[in-house]
C-alpha cells in the first residue's frame, strides 16, 4: 500500500499551461529525489503534497484518504515538512523550536511532558545541535538553523518526510549526515521525498527520482532509469561529465 | 512546567492585589489596609465605606480590566500580525472609537451614549480595515497592518478637524477622552468578565498561538487550522480593544509596552504571556490611574499620560538590557 499517492495531479504554477499529470505512488521505505531547474515547481509540488497549497487539478492521497478532506492535525501526525526558507517569527530558543514538533500530538489542554522533552532533546542530539538548546534560533548560523528545522520534523516523527533542499546551508559533513538520517528514516519504514539540487546526493541516496521540467512536464521512476546523462543535460540545459566514484555516478558540469 | 508557569503568575497576582489595595487606600482621604479589610467585610465608617466601595473600588476594578484587556489585545495583535510594533490601536480601532465618542460629545450627549457611540465606531473601523485589507484575494499581515495604519491616520485627521470645529467649552472633556479617562466608567463588571472569559478561552489556544508565531506555513504544517485561528484572534483582539476603549477612552502604550516587557522577562510562550499580560496590564493601569487622580489632586490627569510616562522609560530600559 502506498503511503502517499497522487492522482492526475497538476500543481498550480502561475502562468504555466498544462503539464504532465502526476500519478506517483510512494511506498514506505522509499527515498524519492525531486530534481529540476530553478522555477520548475519543486517547492510548489512539495507544498501541494503537504496539503498547504491547492492543486490545479487532481488529488493527493495520504494512506488512501484524500488529503483535502483530512483535518490538518491528523495530517501533521503523519506528514512532516522541512521548509526551504525559514519564516522569521517571534524569537524562540532551539529547544522550544524542536518542541513544537510535538504540537500535533498534544491536546489543547495538555502541556509538553517528559516524553516530549526527551524526543526533542534526542532529535537535537541527532542533528548535532543539542549544545545550542538554550540559544535563540535567530542568533544561529544558516546551517545550524537548517539542522534545527530538521530536528523539529524529527521530533514530529512523521511517516512521510517532505524535505525541501534539506542540505541547504550545510557543510559537507552535515550534508552527508542529514542524507544518512533520511536513509535511516526510510530504513525504519518512513517514506522520504526530497527536493535536491545536488545530483550527486540524489545519485547516492535516493532510490527513486522525479524530474520536473520548467514547462510542467515530468517523468519519474527508479533512480538508475532516470539519472541518465542525456536526460539530465536537457533538464538543466547544461553539459555534464560523468565519472564513477565509490560505486555511484558523479555528475560534473563542464563547459560547452 | 507548572513552576515555570505558576511562579511568575503568582507573583503578578500578588502585585495586582497590592496595586488594588493601594488604589483603594490612596486619595483625598487615606485609608489603611486594615481599614480596607474592615470595609470590605461591611464594617467601619459609613462615609469611608461609600467612598471605597462605590467610588474607588469600581474605578480601580475598571482600570484593572481595561489595562488587562489592552495588554492581552496587544499580545494577540502582535502574534496575528507577527510584528512586534503592532498594538491594539494599530488597526485604526481607537481612531474609530474616538470619532464615535467625540461625535456624541459634540452632539451634547453624555454617559451611555458616548460609550455606545465609541463602541460602534470601533467596530465600524474594524470591519472597514478588514474589508479593505481583504480586497480581492486574501489578506496578509503586512497588508492588514498597512491598511490599519493608513485608516488610523485618516481618523487622526478627522479627529483634529472635529477638535478644531468644537466649541471651546467642550474641548477639555474631549481631550481627556482622547488621552484616556477612567472617570467615565460606571460599572467594572462587563470588561472584567470579558477579560476573565478571554483568558479562559485563550488558555487551550496558547500552544497553537506559539506555533502560529513561527509563521502560518509552519503552523499549517504542524496541524494548526491557520485561517480559523487567525479569524478568532482578530475578532477577539478587536472586541477586547473596543470594550477597553468604550470603558476608558483611548489609553496608549499599555497594549504595546506590557506584552513586550513580559516577553523580555518571561520568554515567548503564549500560555504564560497571555495571562501574565492580563495581570500586568491591569496592575500597570491601576497604578497609573491612582497616580493620575492623586498627583495634582483634586484635579485629575489623563491616565494615558501616566501610562506613557511610566511605560516608555521602563520599556526602553528593558530593551536596552536585553540580548
Amino acid at each position: 500500500m502506498s503511503v502517499l499517492a497522487t492522482r492526475d495531479l497538476i500543481i498550480e504554477v502561475p502562468g504555466r499551461e498544462g503539464g504532465t499529470p502526476l500519478n506517483i505512488a510512494i511506498e514506505p521505505g522509499q527515498v524519492w529525489g525531486v530534481l529540476g531547474p530553478n522555477g520548475a515547481g519543486k517547492t510548489t509540488l512539495l507544498h501541494t503534497l503537504a496539503g498547504l497549497q491547492a492543486p490545479r487539478s487532481g488529488s493527493v492521497q495520504l494512506n488512501d484518504l484524500a488529503l483535502g478532506q483530512l483535518r490538518r492535525r491528523h495530517v501533521a501526525q503523519r506528514l512532516g515538512l522541512v521548509f526551504q526558507d525559514r519564516q522569521d517569527g517571534f524569537p524562540a530558543t532551539v529547544l522550544e523550536t524542536a518542541l513544537i514538533g510535538r504540537h500535533p500530538y498534544l491536546s489543547p489542554w495538555q502541556m509538553e511532558g517528559a516524553d516530549d522533552y526527551a524526543r526533542a532533546e534526542g532529535a537535537l542530539e541527532r542533528l548535532d545541535v543539542a549544545h545550542l538548546r538554550n540559544r535563540l534560533v535567530s542568533t544561529l548560523s544558516g546551517g545550524e538553523r537548517q539542522r534545527v528545522a530538521i530536528a523539529t520534523v524529527l521530533t514530529q516523527a512523521p511517516n512521510v518526510w517532505l524535505a525541501d533542499e534539506p542540505t541547504n546551508h550545510l557543510d559537507l559533513h552535515h550534508q552527508s549526515a542529514v542524507m544518512a538520517l533520511m536513509g535511516e528514516q526510510a530504513a525504519q519504514g518512513q517514506a522520504v521525498i526530497m527536493c535536491l539540487h545536488d545530483l550527486n546526493l540524489a545519485a547516492r541516496w535516493c532510490d527513486h527520482v522525479l524530474l520536473l521540467y520548467p514547462n510542467g512536464e515530468a517523468c519519474w521512476g527508479p533512480r538508475d532509469s532516470m539519472l541518465v546523462p542525456s536526460a539530465l543535460e536537457s533538464l538543466y540545459r547544461q553539459k555534464l561529465a560523468v565519472v564513477e566514484v565509490d560505486g555511484a555516478p558523479v555528475f560534473v558540469p563542464i563547459k560547452g | 512546567m507548572l513552576v515555570r508557569l505558576g511562579l511568575p503568575l503568582s507573583l503578578l497576582l500578588l502585585a495586582a492585589l497590592a496595586a488594588l489595595l493601594l488604589a483603594l487606600g490612596v486619595g483625598s482621604a487615606q485609608i489603611s489596609p486594615a481599614q480596607i479589610w474592615d470595609l470590605l467585610q461591611g464594617e467601619g465608617d459609613a462615609l469611608a465605606r461609600t467612598m471605597v466601595m462605590e467610588l474607588r473600588l469600581p474605578r480601580a476594578l475598571s482600570a484593572f480590566a481595561v489595562g488587562g484587556l489592552l495588554a492581552v489585545a496587544g499580545a494577540l495583535m502582535q502574534v496575528l500580525l507577527r510584528n512586534p510594533l503592532a498594538d491594539p490601536y494599530v488597526l485604526g480601532l481607537s481612531g474609530g472609537a474616538s470619532i464615535g465618542a467625540l461625535a456624541a460629545m459634540l452632539g451634547g450627549l453624555g454617559g451611555l451614549a458616548i460609550s455606545s457611540s465609541a463602541f460602534g465606531g470601533a467596530l465600524f473601523s474594524t470591519f472597514l480595515v478588514f474589508g479593505l485589507a481583504h480586497g480581492s484575494g486574501g489578506w496578509t499581515p503586512s497588508r492588514l497592518l498597512l491598511t490599519g495604519v493608513v485608516v488610523a491616520a485618516g481618523w487622526g485627521a478627522v479627529i483634529t478637524l472635529m477638535l478644531a470645529l468644537s466649541p471651546a467649552e467642550r474641548l477639555p472633556g474631549m481631550l481627556y477622552w482622547l488621552m484616556g479617562d477612567l472617570s467615565y466608567s460606571r460599572t467594572p463588571w462587563p470588561p472584567l468578565l470579558l477579560l476573565l472569559a478571554t483568558c479562559v478561552v485563550l488558555i487551550p489556544l496558547g500552544r497553537s498561538l506559539n506555533v502560529l508565531a513561527r509563521g502560518p506555513q509552519q503552523a499549517a504544517a504542524l496541524g494548526v487550522a491557520v485561517r480559523p485561528l487567525e479569524w478568532c484572534i482578530y475578532v477577539a483582539a478587536s472586541l477586547l480593544t473596543a470594550a477597553a476603549v468604550t470603558t476608558a477612552g483611548s489609553i496608549g502604550f499599555v497594549g504595546l509596552v506590557v506584552p513586550h516587557m513580559l516577553r523580555l522577562l518571561l520568554g515567548n510562550d503564549q500560555r504564560l504571556i497571555l495571562p501574565a499580560c492580563a495581570l500586568a496590564g491591569g496592575t500597570l493601569l491601576v497604578l497609573a490611574d491612582t497616580l493620575a487622580r492623586t498627583m495634582i489632586a483634586p484635579e485629575q490627569l489623563p491616565v494615558g499620560v501616566i501610562t506613557a510616562l511610566l511605560g516608555v522609560p521602563t520599556f526602553l530600559f528593558l530593551l536596552y538590557r536585553s540580548r
